[in-house]
């Protein structure tokens, strides 16, 4: 495909300004740009069949199947755009009087209430712009908390082994140190390891529950239990709340502090990496520290700041609270259990050839392992993957969690029908033969998709990051 | 009432039974017994799609839309090219995930890359990222870019925004940086400031135009960082680049802002776009995801998120950062509307908003009461003084249908985009003559 700079012709236009009616003023000499921008020069025609040629290589949930592990693909509702189109919300200043953004005021509101009443927390704040800032966010909390208490020197965080890596790197961001707890043969917490990993150092622990092999810890009341026993917070990790909604609620699990992805459990969609949001909420001993904006709220003197300017990705949470009320009381449990059904549904389906690497009752998500077929065959979980793609679907999340060699992370999401599943299994049931058949094929896929395996390698080795003009 | 689930009742049933399970409740037996809930959460029931849409054009219409909007400071009222909601709507964009399949992603990676040479091109510097969340969490990653072992002190523009400023406060307070204000005279830097900087200095932040809207001496001051041997970051106002000196040309080490003026609506704050562009030995210390240019096995050109190894899910508590989802698509509108606008209609653009604010300057000045404050050059923001009190003054305006500068203490900071031309500002000042009553 051409690059836009290449197909930029100097002169062209799309949109053109009006003739300034003002008397004519020039920033003065020392003030100006010396070199115009590069920019594309393109006709409006030429613009929109660039980016459609872009699309037609851009793999969306209204393209396939997207069991992508972790990360919810589920299907994002068209009413949720149209209601973030609403002028009443997107024409918007958010340094308006309060009295002209009560409708603002109250989506938040709302949205704080039935996404508090779901997770068990008492308080929420919206102005985390993702996951990973919700965890930012709720590492602060637990910093400010432990420091307002004179309990300053509790600077260790326990984080599982299976966790997402942006949990110790969110740690790190706070000044804290990670302590890596090991998972036992079930997957989940190890009480021993985590029982000795606790002393007066402890800020808290960071779970995952389900975690990321997809297994809910039955342990989790006594996992909780004795990090606040030894003067800890439990942070909820909730990039797999799409799980449990419904069901049982962090807060009740004996959680202190949640953040929730909006764009994966609240179906906003994810825009090839963002905007999503990752709202934090809080039992009410925390509420105090929660961040605040500068010039658009209340006064509030132990907040830990602020993580960016005003409320945070506000139609994002406009999109959740559509969806969160159109499901309503009896949709939430039934969405999370139709998620747990369908994972459940497929893993057996190709057990036979692909067996869960953890034995038992998944929850949203499973994880295989192609350790042994590697070792027998030399294909391993990006072979499957590249030749999934050849059918027509997303592959699964490859290598993670970081505990299982050669994983693959299997999420097929609530929003699927049977027949996806089934088809699903059949692909990887007919990827089983061909390993069996002609294993070294494998290493050539995919083979249908535009481009064949890219030379990742080379790009970091020797990265080219922007277009080289002549 | 919608739940989006394509299941019939004897499907799930079916599907139950061929793993082995009578009800939904089964496989949920690992949850304590204590805390499952025997009857979901206790919120309203579900809506249909038609009653959904109802209640929240409810909502919104309890919020007022101010047709005139004269307030910045943060977020501006550009206009959009109709071309900008039409690509970023496809749905192929809209609800893909991050591009980490490259073969079927190419599109995708391909207009980061894009992005990340338009924004380099305007900024004036050698390499961006795919973006962060917005300007002021751009901010403040730029600045913990800068840190090393043995310079961590950060000193920050008092005449930056707010919203900035406290931002980059917080990731110091997080992360234990010694932070500092640069403290300013007459609505600028104070450059003295700046001499004999301390030796664990990291970096100085400067924004330019600053929250005045007025232009630093942002050359002077990143010299001024240079020779104490410290980094200089810059936010930068992505329309006034337009015409206005780049802080490439101006030695910069980093430049971020906030790119919603690119084609994003207000929105309330959010989803904004946090731009971060680099010289280019700074490449690798850059947060969050980048795309870079590579071959396939047939040595076709194509495009991967590369440098991974900077990143959280190799690196883990080692990473520059916890950046992973960030604002792909507002890069993708911010590239869109770039592209739509080319460098002559961003100039165009530029020029109309330097060109009416200065005449609103100047019309505002032959009025008792509304004097500039400052007297520095200026971009399209400018403190005025206020002969009433500022709110009252606010709430009468907003009666008028205009949503008027922003109070900060008893004066007014204006913002004037290419919304408005000559005959608009005519009207506005005769309102404001009418409203303060001369």
């Amino acid at each position: 495909m051409k690059l836009i700079f290449e197909r930029s012709v100097q002169g062209r236009r799309t949109f053109q300004m009006p003739a300034s009616t003002f008397p004519k003023k020039e920033l003065p000499d020392h003030l100006k740009r010396k070199a115009a921008p590069r920019l594309p020069e393109m006709s409006e025609v030429a613009i929109s069949r660039h980016y459609t040629t872009l699309s037609k290589q851009a793999f969306g949930v209204n393209s396939g199947f997207y069991p992508l592990g972790s990360c919810t693909m589920k299907w994002n509702p068209r009413i949720n755009e149209a209601v973030a189109a609403l002028p009443g919300f997107a024409r918007m200043h958010p340094l308006q009087p309060r009295e002209t953004a009560e409708g603002c005021h109250e989506v938040l509101d709302k949205a704080r209430e039935v996404l508090c009443e779901i997770t068990g927390m008492d308080d929420m704040t919206f102005q985390p712009a993702a996951g990973a800032h919700g965890e930012y966010v709720g590492l602060l909390l637990m910093k400010k908390y432990h420091e307002k208490r004179g309990d300053a020197q509790r600077t260790r965080v326990l984080i599982p082994d299976s966790a997402h890596g942006t949990n110790p790197a969110s740690a790190s961001m706070v000044g804290f140190t990670v302590t890596t707890i090991k998972s036992d043969e079930n997957g989940c917490v190890d009480l021993d390891a985590l029982k000795a990993s606790l002393d007066d150092t402890v800020a808290g622990l960071m779970l995952t529950n389900p975690n990321t092999m997809g297994i809910f810890d039955p342990n989790i009341l006594e996992i909780t239990r004795l990090v606040h026993d030894a003067g800890g917070v439990n942070y909820y990790d909730g990039a797999n709340l799409n799980a449990i909604m419904g069901w049982v609620r962090p807060g009740d699990m004996g959680f202190d502090i949640v953040h929730l992805n909006l764009h994966k459990t609240f179906s906003t969609p994810h825009g090839g990496g963002g905007p999503g949001a990752g709202p934090v909420g809080c039992k009410a001993f925390l509420s105090p520290f929660m961040p605040k904006s500068q010039m658009g709220m209340e006064e509030t003197p132990d907040s830990v700041g602020q993580v960016r300017a005003f409320y945070g990705n506000f139609l994002v949470v406009a999109r959740a609270l559509t969806y969160a009320l159109t499901l309503g009381k009896e949709g939430v449990p039934m969405t999370s259990g139709m998620a747990v059904l369908n994972a459940n549904y497929l893993m057996r389906k190709i057990e036979p050839n692909f067996p869960p690497y953890y034995n038992r009752i998944c929850m949203h998500e499973f994880v295989i392992s192609l350790e042994k077929i590697k070792k027998e065959t030399g294909v391993g979980a990006l072979d499957v993957a590249k030749c999934l793609l050849d059918y027509g679907m997303h592959p699964p999340t490859m290598y993670f969690p970081l505990n299982v060699p050669e994983a693959l992370m299997i999420e097929p999401t609530e929003t699927e029908n049977r027949e996806t599943l089934d088809e699903a299994a059949q692909a990887f049931n007919e990827i089983f033969e061909q390993i069996k058949k002609d294993p070294d094929s494998l290493h050539d896929c995919p083979k249908t998709t535009p481009i064949s395996r890219p030379d990742e390698v080379g790009a970091a080795r020797n990265p080219v990051v922007r277009y080289q003009f002549d | 009432m919608g739940s989006y689930l394509p299941s019939t009742k004897k499907e799930t049933q079916e599907m139950l039974e061929a793993i082995g399970l009578k009800e939904l409740k089964d496989l949920f037996v690992d949850v304590p017994r204590d805390v499952l809930l025997t009857d979901s959460v206790d919120i309203a029931p579900g809506l249909s799609e038609m009653g959904v849409r109802r209640e929240m054009e409810r909502i919104a219409k309890k919020n007022t839309v101010f047709d005139t909007v004269l307030r910045g400071a943060g977020s501006y009222d550009h206009h959009i090219p109709a071309i900008v909601g039409t690509v970023t709507g496809k749905e192929e964009f809209l609800t893909t995930y991050t591009p980490y399949q490259a073969e079927i992603s190419q599109g995708v990676l391909q207009s980061i890359f894009e992005y990340q040479t338009m924004i380099s091109e305007l900024t004036g510097m050698d390499v961006s990222n795919a973006s962060v969340y917005d300007g002021a969490s751009a901010a403040a990653e730029a600045v913990m870019m800068t840190q090393t072992r043995n310079r961590e002190r950060v000193y920050v523009a008092s005449t930056a925004n707010p919203e900035v400023i406290n931002t980059i406060k917080t990731y110091c307070w997080g992360r234990e940086v010694p932070f500092e204000l640069i403290p300013q005279k007459d609505g600028l830097l104070d450059l003295d400031a700046l001499k004999d900087l301390p030796k664990d200095t990291a970096c100085i932040y400067v924004q330019q135009p600053n929250f005045f809207g007025l232009f630093e001496d942002a050359e002077q001051a990143a010299e001024l960082a240079h020779q104490a041997g410290a980094k200089a970051v810059m936010g930068v106002y992505p329309i006034a680049l337009g015409i206005s000196k780049t802080p490439g040309e101006m030695g910069y080490d980093i430049a971020v802002g906030e790119g919603q003026p690119l084609g994003i609506p207000m929105s309330w704050g959010g989803p904004y776009l946090g731009f971060m562009t680099a010289k280019k030995d700074m490449m690798r210390m850059l947060p969050g995801r980048i795309a870079g240019e590579t071959v396939d096995k047939q040595g076709r050109r194509a495009y991967v998120l590369t440098l991974q190894a900077r990143e959280q899910h190799i690196r883990r508590e080692k990473a520059s950062s916890n950046v992973c989802t960030n604002q792909a698509l507002c890069a993708m509108t911010a590239a869109v509307y770039m592209a739509a606008m080319g460098p002559a209609g961003l100039s165009e653009v530029a020029q109309l908003c330097y060109e009416g604010a200065h005449y609103f300057a100047d019309e505002l000045a032959k009025l008792k009461g509304f004097d500039r404050v400052h007297q520095a050059e200026f971009f399209n923001e400018f403190l005025t003084d206020c002969p009433m009190d500022v709110k009252q003054f606010e709430q009468k305006m907003m009666e008028k249908g205009i949503l008027c500068g922003l109070p900060v203490d008893d004066k007014i900071l204006w913002c004037v985009t290419e919304k408005m031309d000559k005959q608009a500002i005519d009207e506005v000042v005769q309102i404001i003559k009418e409203v303060s009553g001369q």
